[in-house]
């Protein structure tokens, strides 16, 4: 896939950088818009969970962890579902548009993690956990990272059915069922946001430890000084 | 060969990606204390505007065995006020009015005349916690037929002895499986089940679920929609 790239000359000093558009305008859009709901999805995800912070019976009721009111939002249970049934449409809508948008562009290719990439995971992960050597980028995203954005995307489509299974276990009965019952989806459910909150740790300590112009690519779309060549 | 810029220009291509951004910022609104709670109240209302086109008048509640069901000492008491309200049930009577053709006073033995029928069907609490319960009473829909209910009514209201309010659409009335149950695991309902008439919707969640039921109004306008929806629960809650 051929990628834009963009020589700057420096207008003092004459130095030679170059610059490549990793992240397409509705890829920037959705992954901010989709990160600000999955942020209020959460927050107000653990104050609905305060209602009932339990998996088991309600008699006898045992409690599985209080959850801090400062780690949530909404206030009470009421507050809470309606952030959380508002954000919930924003949520899907900027998946939806992603995913749609990465296919129709071919910009899939950047992400989705294929069976080619599958040898590839090893030296990364020992690269990263083991202090091995680093291993030659080729293009914008590593295996491992193939493999975490394209497992967060999988989560993400998760999140939604056991969320749809908790919502409508009547109208989606059969999604419930999928998922042992609306008892068990709601574990699920409960589960998927760890999960995902595991993603959204790890992604932090990259984005951190790749410093600066990483992190504005996912702003302006260009990446000063990539690691790769394009082709 | 790419092509080539100078740093100056760089910079204002960068600028104008970034501006491109700005719709992002149109999500603080909701950090405006006077903007949150009508966008909220929106985000709730499109929410109850899906359900009620997500809601099928011929799609069934799953049914259970009576082997799933929850113990009757298990199935939790909850009331935003008393667990009885004292009804008087030798003065007792459903008292009927609004678009029907026969307003009045309904008595249990009257509401009991009809068809029984029985159901094994989750309970879900808003709260998060589910039952599955044992339920029997006389269809809301064979009720509201003998009441002479409007064919262009929109709503069925209840009231209740502990001054609890709720309210249905039609079509959640006249599904199948909502009764006016007056028996719970095969004996009539106790006290604090909301004796002796209350609602079983098994497509609804429990809050909607009214108990110690005093009046029943038809409607074609939503003037009272419950009690719980007034503290700011959805409207209508299906699931």
């Amino acid at each position: 896939m051929a990628t834009r790239t963009i020589v700057i000359e420096d207008a003092k000093t004459g130095e030679v950088t170059e610059a490549v558009y990793e992240h397409p305008f509705v890829v920037r859009l959705c992954h901010w818009v989709n990160a600000l709901a999955l942020f209020v999805m959460v927050g107000s995800g653990l104050q609905i969970f305060r209602a009932f912070p339990s998996f088991g019976t309600k008699i006898p009721q045992k409690d599985l962890l209080n959850w801090p009111k400062a780690f949530a939002l909404g206030g009470w249970l009421g507050g809470a579902l309606q952030w959380h049934l508002t954000f919930m449409w924003i949520y899907i809508a900027t998946g939806l548009v992603y995913v749609g948008y990465q296919i129709f562009s071919g910009n899939y290719k950047q992400v989705l993690f294929v069976r080619r990439d599958l040898p590839g995971v090893w030296p990364m992960v020992r690269h990263y956990f083991f202090f091995g050597p680093k291993p030659p980028l080729r293009e914008a995203y590593n295996p491992l990272q193939k493999h975490a954005y394209t497992s967060a995307i999988g989560l993400g489509v998760l999140s939604v059915l056991t969320g749809l299974a908790i919502w409508k276990p009547v109208q989606f009965s059969w999604l419930a069922w999928m998922m042992g019952g609306f008892h068990l989806a709601r574990l699920w459910h409960f589960l998927i946001m760890w999960a995902m909150l595991a993603f959204v740790f790890g992604h932090m300590v990259m984005v951190i430890l790749h410093g600066w112009n990483n992190f504005v690519s996912m702003l302006t779309g260009w990446k000063k000084g990539p690691e790769y060549r394009s082709e | 060969m790419s092509p080539r810029t100078d740093s100056r220009k760089f910079k204002t291509i960068s600028r104008r990606e970034l501006l491109k951004l700005t719709p992002v910022v149109a999500l603080g609104a909701f950090a405006i204390p006077q903007l949150q709670k009508p966008l909220l109240q929106t985000g709730l209302g499109f929410s109850d505007w899906a359900s009620v086109r997500l809601f099928r008048s011929g799609h069934l509640a799953p049914a259970f065995a009576d082997l799933d069901l929850t113990p009757f000492d298990k199935f939790p008491i909850n009331d935003y006020d008393v667990d009885d309200p004292q009804v008087d049930f030798d003065k007792w009577t459903l008292t009927v009015s609004g678009a029907v053709q026969k307003p009045g006073d309904y008595t249990l033995g009257k509401i009991q005349a009809l068809p029984k029928f029985t159901q094994n069907t989750r309970h879900v609490c808003v709260e998060g916690w589910d039952v599955i319960g044992n339920f029997a009473g006389v269809r809301l829909s064979d009720f509201l037929k003998t009441i002479g209910v409007d064919p262009t009514a929109r709503f069925v209201t209840v009231e209740c002895a502990d001054d609890y309010y709720e309210s249905l659409d039609i079509a959640t009335a006249m599904h199948p499986q909502s009764l006016l149950c007056y028996e719970m695991y095969g004996r009539p309902l106790t006290r604090e089940h909301g004796a002796p008439l209350r609602l079983s919707i098994p497509t609804k969640i429990g809050y909607k679920q009214a108990k110690y039921l005093t009046s029943l109004k038809v409607s074609h306008v939503l003037e009272k929609v419950g009690y719980w929806e007034d503290q700011g629960y959805s409207e209508f809650y299906g699931l």
